[in-house]
């Protein structure tokens, strides 16, 4: 057999899961959709002594607007997040960068909570969740707590999750008036691993001058790498042509900071940076200006 | 550890039983307890598409889900394919096992079973798809004789004959 031997517990509510990660605390592992997990066991790269399974946690599934953000369960599958009419109405960003997760059959199983508790920094969905500003709620048998994105995600494949903590919900504030979005990335094949991507906001005022800016990368660093320095240069100017390739530069040079791959080296990867931001950005800034008219 | 785990499921409208360890994986569960040899496992690790099945209509992974995962639910393989398709049991062949047949879609065959799996929920979602959706659509599926020609023709076909 490919995996190593684990025991397994399949829990059904979210109290008896933490009563659970308690008990085994850093032995387990919870298994979300095991799109990267199984892999990694498979491998033999991952051992854990207990595998807690959440496919039967029901209540981590759902979509649901409130007054003024979204609230999605962490065990939401990436296929629903792909089709349901929430999403575009919330968060056009997300819908755009669904179709790019892995392929339908990997979507179809995959979750977003378990996405993000992975942190790749090739994964498209933790560098959505930091543009979006997304809050995330944490739970253990001591409590809940909210940690806000840029905070959750603290290295390669880490995060702010204790051993004993549990993602359980993703909250999705409004969308800012006059806020164009896009997301864009390069992969060798649809659905495989991308070189490199980029997700860009732009929220413009009455005069078409930037109110706020947010780009951040996939496969720039050893995370999501929010490019603050070129939000920073976006603020307070009217984006044409100058103004994109002045933020586009200081992304694609100076904040990220790739690895290369067999697939392509570091330069190559600032290349293709600095030219999806420049397209990111204009399809942003011609989204944004549509709001306008 | 090596403590067994009751699994009751359906696979292609037959219920089964069996005790299973936890690192028993679906593809090898369908394959070695089941004697369902259709199912083909290429990578193990998700990217060949190979051991792509219908969990609950949804073509998923079986080298990515642990047999035990899949007590209570309902599983179609490639063996499952002709009798799914009421109305013509008796001609043997889905029409897009026909397809593929009259298209040449399978050199050696390795990776045709998950392409079959890949597609049925694929065709069921789209009807009528362009050239550029197939060619999208089978990216997860890696042909190692690389007749991917051929396939898009055959998923054309069968398109067609399934409409």
């Amino acid at each position: 057999m490919k995996p190593a031997p684990f025991e397994y517990k399949a829990p059904d509510s979210i109290e008896e899961t933490l009563t659970l990660l308690r008990e085994y605390g850093s032995e387990a592992k919870l298994l979300a959709g095991g799109q990267s997990l199984v892999p990694a066991m498979n491998f033999r790269v991952v051992q854990p002594g207990a595998l807690i399974d959440l496919n039967r946690v029901g209540e981590l599934v759902y979509i649901r607007e409130e007054e003024s953000v979204l609230r999605i369960g962490a065990m939401t599958r990436e296929r629903q997040l792909e089709f349901d009419p929430l999403i575009p109405k919330w968060s056009p960003l997300l819908e755009e960068a669904m179709p790019h997760v892995a392929h339908p059959q990997i979507r179809n199983r995959g979750t977003l909570g378990g996405s993000l508790a992975n942190a790749d920094p090739a994964a498209e969905l933790p560098v959505i969740m930091l543009a979006l500003e997304a809050r995330l709620k944490v739970c253990s048998t001591s409590g809940e707590r909210w940690v806000d994105a840029h905070n959750f995600f603290s290295g390669m494949f880490t995060t702010d999750l204790a051993p004993d903590e549990m993602l359980v919900e993703i909250l999705l504030p409004a969308m800012q008036p006059y806020t164009g979005w896009a997301f864009m990335e390069v992969a060798p094949r649809a659905g495989d691993y991308a070189l490199m991507g980029v997700a860009a906001l732009v929220t413009l005022d009455e005069n078409g001058v930037c109110r706020q800016a947010r780009l951040v990368y996939l496969n720039g660093g050893d995370g999501p790498v929010d490019a603050k320095d070129a939000a920073a240069i976006l603020k307070g100017q009217i984006p044409g042509d100058d103004v994109m390739e002045s933020a586009a530069d200081s992304g694609s040079q100076k904040e990220i900071n790739p690895f290369g791959n067999v697939h392509a080296s570091p330069d190559f990867q600032r290349h293709l940076a600095r030219v999806l931001t420049r397209k990111a950005l204009q399809e942003a800034v011609t989204r944004a200006s549509k709001d306008h008219l | 550890m090596s403590q067994l785990h009751p699994v009751a499921l359906e696979v292609n409208g037959v219920s089964y039983t069996r005790e299973v360890q936890s690192r028993l994986l679906l593809s090898d569960f369908l394959r070695h307890e089941l004697g369902l040899t259709g199912t083909h496992v290429g990578c193990e690790h998700g990217v060949c598409g190979a051991c792509t099945i219908l969990f609950d209509g949804q073509s998923m992974r079986s080298c990515l889900i642990f047999a035990v995962q899949a007590n209570g639910h309902s599983i179609m393989t490639v063996e499952g394919l002709a009798s799914s398709h009421a109305g013509r049991p008796e001609e043997g062949l889905h029409p897009l096992q026909q397809a593929f047949w009259e298209a040449h879609g399978l050199q050696c065959g390795y990776c045709t079973p998950g392409i079959l799996m890949t597609m049925i929920p694929f065709l069921e979602q789209n009807p009528d798809p362009t050239e550029d959706e197939i060619r999208h659509a089978l990216s997860g599926n890696l042909c190692r004789c690389t007749g991917y020609q051929h396939i898009v023709d055959a998923v054309k076909l069968a398109a067609e004959k399934m409409r």
